[in-house]
C-alpha cells in the first residue's frame, strides 16, 4: 500500500485556490487514486488567511494535512508560506508565489510585514519562487496565475506525469481560457 | 459513477436519489451549499430558501403530513431557531421521510458558539445520522427518508464542518421515487393538543426503543475487529482520525446510527478489547452513554472538550508522539478577515466610528459581514449574540438606559436577510413597547456573508424564479414607524449619512435608517444595474503629489488601501470606486477616475 501524499495550497481569502484544487484533485481520481480535499469556507474568506488541504493514495482516511506532513505546500502569498512551514514534511517542497498582500494590522502600522521570508525560508527548505501573476501576465492574462502555480505544484510533487493534466483544464475551465490555462500548467511545470 | 463532491453536494445528491420532493432551508456556514446544490435537481425535487430556520423546518414538516419525503437544512445554531417545531413533531412522527440536516461547526471557523447538536437528538428524541465523510453523507441521507418512515420519526442527519467542506470520491446511484398517497387527515396523530400529545408522549419512548433496536443490528453502526488491545468507539468524522491515528493497531466500533444509542452492540464490543478509548469532538456525547452502562473507558480526560479535532491532536492524546517539524523565529502577522473593498458596510460604519463618543453611541450588532464592523480601525459594533438580536436588545437596552436616567443613545444594526430572518419581531415590539432605538437595515441586496444566496427582498428565488420583493420602508411603516422616521441613504455617501443621522438621532422615539447598495460582489441583476448604474464603473486613484501621507484614508479600513512608511496607495485591481477614502481626505488627493 503506498504511503498517503499531502498537498497544501495556501494563500488569502480571495486568490482562487479552488479552480487549481478542482483540476488536481480530479487528475488523481481519473489515475486511479482515494483523495481527499478539505477547504475552509464562511467568514475567513473576507481577506483573511484560507488553505485547500489536498491528500491522495491507495486509501485516505482523514482530509486534513497534518503538522509535518505536507511534501509540498504551495503559497499564493509569501507570508502564508511561513504561517505554514510547521506542516510541511520534513524534506518536503516549497512553492512561493513571490507576492505579498499587507493584512490589515500592518496597513494601520500596528505591525511590520516580516522581510526576507523566502530567503529565510530558502535556508531550511527547498524552495521554488517566482512572480506567477508576471508568467500569467506574459501569457495573456495575470488570473491565470493560479493554474502557472498548479503547473509548479506537480512538477515539484513528482510522480503525476501519466495524467493528462490538458484533459483535466479542457473539463474544468470555459472553452475560451482553454488554451491560457494549457499554457499557464506547462509553463509552471517548466520553472 | 463516481465523482468528487463535497459532503454538502453530496447529502444534495442523497436527497435526490432518496426520492425528497420537498426542501427548504436558512443558509449558514457549513450547511448553505446543501440548498444551493439542489435547483439542478429542480425537476424531481422542490427547492427554497426560507426566511429563517423554524420556517423552513416547518414548511418541511408540512410537506411530510402531506404525504412527501422532505427535509431542510441549516447550520448549528440554526437549530436553536427550529427548536419549537422538531421537538413536538418528533411526538406526530411522519407521513412522507423527514429529514433535518444540521451542520455544527466544531472551531468555530465561522459561528459564534460551537454547540454540539447531539445534545438535541437525544433531548427531542430524533433518529440521529452521523456520516463521517462525503460517500456515507451521500448514502446516509438517501437512507434516511425511508428510515424515518419506518421507525416513524424525524431523522437528525447530524454533519460537521469537516464532513461538509471536505470532499471526497462518491459512488452515485438512481433516483428512487416513492409513491405520495392521497391526503387523509390524522387528526390523533397531528393536532397535539393536550389530549393527543399525552399518547403521543408515550409511544415516542416506545418509537425510542423500537430504533434503539433497529439500531444494534443495522448498516450505519459497524464494528471493525483487528487488534484487540485497543477498542475505539467514534462517529462521524473523528473515525477518520481514530483510523488514521491506530490503523490496525486498534478495533473500532463505528457509530453511524447515534441516536437512539445500540447499547447492546456497545457493551458486546467492549467486552471484547482489553481497554476502550472514544474519539469523539467537542461533547463526551458516546462516553456519558458508555459509562452509564458501567464501561470504563477514556475520552474527555485526554481529548479536548472543545475545538475541532484532527489527527495530530488525536495522535498526541492517545501516544504522546508529536510529529517531528520545521521551526522559525520569524513571526507572522495575523490575517483578520475585513469588510471588502468598495463594500457598502464601510461607509455606514465609518460614520459611526467617528460619532459613537460624541454622540454617546451603544451600537448593537447582528449576525453578518457587517458583525466585521467590530473590527479596528472601525470599532463599532460593540456586541453580536444571534440572529436578529440586534434590535430587540438595542430596544431592551435604549428602555433600561432611559429608566436609569442615561442620556446613552442606542444604535442598532442588523443585516436584509436577518432583518426578514427575526429581525421583524424585533422592530415590531420596539415600535409597541415604545422603545427609542435607531434601527439601521443595511440592505446589500442579498445574504452577504455564506455567499450570495437570494431571500425575500431581492426579487429571485433559490430556483431562479422571478418572485415578489419585500418593500423595507413599507413594512417598518405597517408595523408602525412614522414615516417621517424612516429615511433611506446610499451608505456610500458620508454626508447623506451623517445628515440621515442627525435626524434620527435627535428623536425619542423607534426610527429606521436603511442603507442601500449592493454587495460589490453578488452577480448584479439587471434591476441591479438600472438602479445603481455607478456600480463598478469607477475606482479611485491616490494624487501622489497632493498626498501628504496623513493616512486619515487608511483609517477606513479599506483593504484595497495598501500603505507604508513612505506612501498610501491604491491597489487598482481590488478597489471598486465606493469613493469613501476619497470622501475622507483632507487634501483632496484621491481622485475618482473611469475604470
Amino acid at each position: 500500500m503506498s504511503e498517503v501524499k499531502n498537498i497544501l495550497l495556501v494563500g488569502v481569502g480571495g486568490q482562487g485556490t479552488i479552480l487549481a484544487s478542482k483540476i488536481l484533485t480530479s487528475g488523481l481520481m481519473k489515475a486511479g487514486y482515494d483523495v481527499k480535499m478539505s477547504e475552509i469556507h464562511g467568514m475567513s474568506q473576507r481577506g483573511g488567511s484560507v488553505s485547500t488541504q489536498v491528500r491522495y493514495g491507495d486509501k485516505v482516511y482523514s482530509p486534513i494535512v497534518g503538522k509535518g506532513s505536507a511534501d509540498v505546500i504551495v503559497a499564493f502569498e509569501e507570508m502564508e508560506a511561513l504561517r505554514w512551514l510547521d506542516h510541511l514534511k520534513i524534506g518536503g517542497k516549497m512553492v512561493i508565489n513571490d507576492h505579498q498582500i499587507q493584512p490589515v494590522p500592518v496597513n494601520l502600522g500596528m505591525a511590520e510585514y516580516p522581510e526576507g521570508i523566502i530567503d529565510h525560508l530558502k535556508e531550511k527548505v527547498e524552495v521554488l519562487s517566482f512572480k506567477a501573476a508576471d508568467v500569467a501576465t506574459e501569457l495573456g492574462n495575470p488570473k491565470a496565475m493560479n493554474i502557472v502555480l498548479l503547473g509548479a505544484l506537480v512538477k515539484a510533487m513528482g510522480g503525476l506525469d501519466d495524467i493528462d493534466w490538458d484533459a483535466e483544464i479542457e473539463a474544468n475551465v470555459k472553452p475560451k481560457f482553454v488554451e491560457l490555462n494549457k499554457k499557464a500548467f506547462h509553463a509552471g511545470y517548466s520553472l | 459513477m463516481k465523482v468528487i463532491m463535497s459532503g454538502n453536494e453530496a447529502i444534495a445528491r442523497g436527497a435526490y436519489e432518496g426520492g425528497a420532493r420537498f426542501a427548504s432551508a436558512y443558509p449558514g456556514t457549513p450547511s448553505t451549499e446543501i440548498l444551493e446544490n439542489m435547483p439542478q435537481y429542480g425537476d424531481a425535487v422542490y427547492s427554497e430558501w426560507a426566511p429563517n430556520e423554524k420556517v423552513a423546518t416547518e414548511a418541511a414538516i408540512g410537506a411530510s403530513i402531506a404525504g412527501v419525503r422532505s427535509f431542510c437544512a441549516m447550520k448549528h445554531v440554526g437549530m436553536n431557531v427550529a427548536a419549537d417545531p422538531i421537538y413536538t413533531f418528533a411526538y406526530t412522527g411522519v407521513t412522507g421521510g423527514f429529514v433535518m440536516v444540521v451542520a455544527d461547526d466544531p472551531g468555530q471557523h465561522s459561528s459564534q458558539n460551537e454547540q454540539d447538536n447531539r445534545n438535541q437528538a437525544k433531548a427531542a428524541r430524533l433518529l440521529m445520522l452521523e456520516p463521517s465523510d462525503s460517500q456515507e453523507a451521500h448514502d446516509y441521507m438517501k437512507k434516511a427518508f425511508a428510515l424515518s418512515e419506518k421507525m416513524d420519526m424525524p431523522v437528525l442527519m447530524h454533519v460537521t464542518t469537516r464532513v461538509c467542506h471536505s470532499k471526497g470520491i462518491v459512488e452515485l446511484g438512481e433516483r428512487e421515487e416513492a409513491a405520495v398517497p392521497d391526503y387523509e387527515p390524522k387528526i390523533k396523530k397531528y393536532v397535539t393538543a393536550p389530549a393527543n400529545a399525552k399518547v403521543l408522549r408515550a409511544t415516542l419512548e416506545e418509537r425510542v426503543e423500537a430504533a434503539r433496536a433497529f439500531a444494534n443490528d443495522c448498516e450505519f453502526n459497524r464494528v471493525e475487529m483487528h487488534d484487540t488491545k485497543i477498542g475505539v468507539v467514534t462517529s462521524g468524522v473523528s473515525y477518520q482520525y481514530a483510523r488514521e491515528t491506530f490503523g490496525d493497531n486498534a478495533s473500532y466500533l463505528k457509530l453511524g446510527l447515534t441516536f437512539p444509542l445500540p447499547y447492546d452492540l456497545m457493551k458486546d464490543f467492549c467486552s471484547k478489547v482489553d481497554k476502550v478509548y472514544v474519539v469523539e469532538e467537542m461533547d463526551p456525547y458516546l462516553e456519558e452513554h458508555l459509562k452509564m452502562l458501567g464501561i470504563e473507558c477514556t475520552g474527555k480526560d485526554v481529548i479536548p472538550h472543545y475545538d475541532e479535532l484532527n489527527t495530530d491532536i488525536v495522535r498526541k492524546a492517545f501516544c504522546g508522539i508529536e510529529p517531528e517539524t520545521y521551526t522559525s523565529d520569524m513571526q507572522t502577522v495575523v490575517r483578520p478577515p475585513a469588510l471588502c473593498a468598495g463594500c457598502p458596510h464601510r461607509g455606514l460604519f465609518y460614520c459611526l466610528s467617528k460619532r459613537q463618543k460624541k454622540d454617546g453611541l451603544m451600537i448593537t450588532g447582528d449576525i453578518g459581514c457587517y458583525t466585521l464592523g467590530m473590527a479596528a480601525p472601525l470599532n463599532a459594533l460593540h456586541s453580536c449574540i444571534c440572529m436578529g438580536a440586534s434590535l430587540s436588545q438595542g430596544h431592551g437596552a435604549s428602555i433600561a438606559l432611559r429608566d436609569a436616567g442615561k442620556k446613552t443613545k442606542v444604535v442598532s444594526v442588523i443585516g436584509d436577510s436577518t432583518f426578514f430572518h427575526t429581525g421583524v419581531n424585533s422592530l415590531m415590539d420596539a415600535v409597541y413597547n415604545s422603545g427609542s432605538n435607531l434601527s439601521i437595515i443595511l440592505d446589500n441586496r442579498i445574504t452577504g456573508m455564506t455567499g450570495h444566496q437570494q431571500n425575500p427582498g431581492t426579487g429571485y428565488t433559490l430556483m431562479g424564479k422571478e418572485a415578489p420583493e419585500v418593500d423595507i420602508p413599507a413594512l417598518c411603516k405597517a408595523i408602525g414607524v412614522k414615516e417621517e422616521n424612516i429615511i433611506t441613504v446610499n451608505p456610500n455617501h458620508l454626508d447623506e449619512v451623517n445628515a440621515a443621522l442627525d435626524t434620527l438621532l435627535a428623536k425619542d422615539e423607534p426610527t429606521v435608517l436603511i442603507t442601500r447598495w449592493p454587495c460589490v460582489l453578488k452577480k448584479f441583476s439587471q434591476q441591479d444595474i438600472d438602479e445603481f448604474p455607478t456600480l463598478h464603473k469607477t475606482q479611485c486613484v491616490i494624487d501622489q503629489d497632493k498626498c501628504k501621507n496623513c493616512k486619515m484614508c487608511v483609517k477606513t479600513g479599506c483593504p484595497a488601501l495598501i500603505s507604508t512608511k513612505e506612501k498610501v496607495v491604491i491597489d487598482y485591481t481590488s478597489c471598486n470606486g465606493c469613493t469613501v477614502c476619497k470622501q475622507v481626505c483632507p487634501f483632496n488627493a484621491i481622485e475618482e477616475v473611469t475604470r
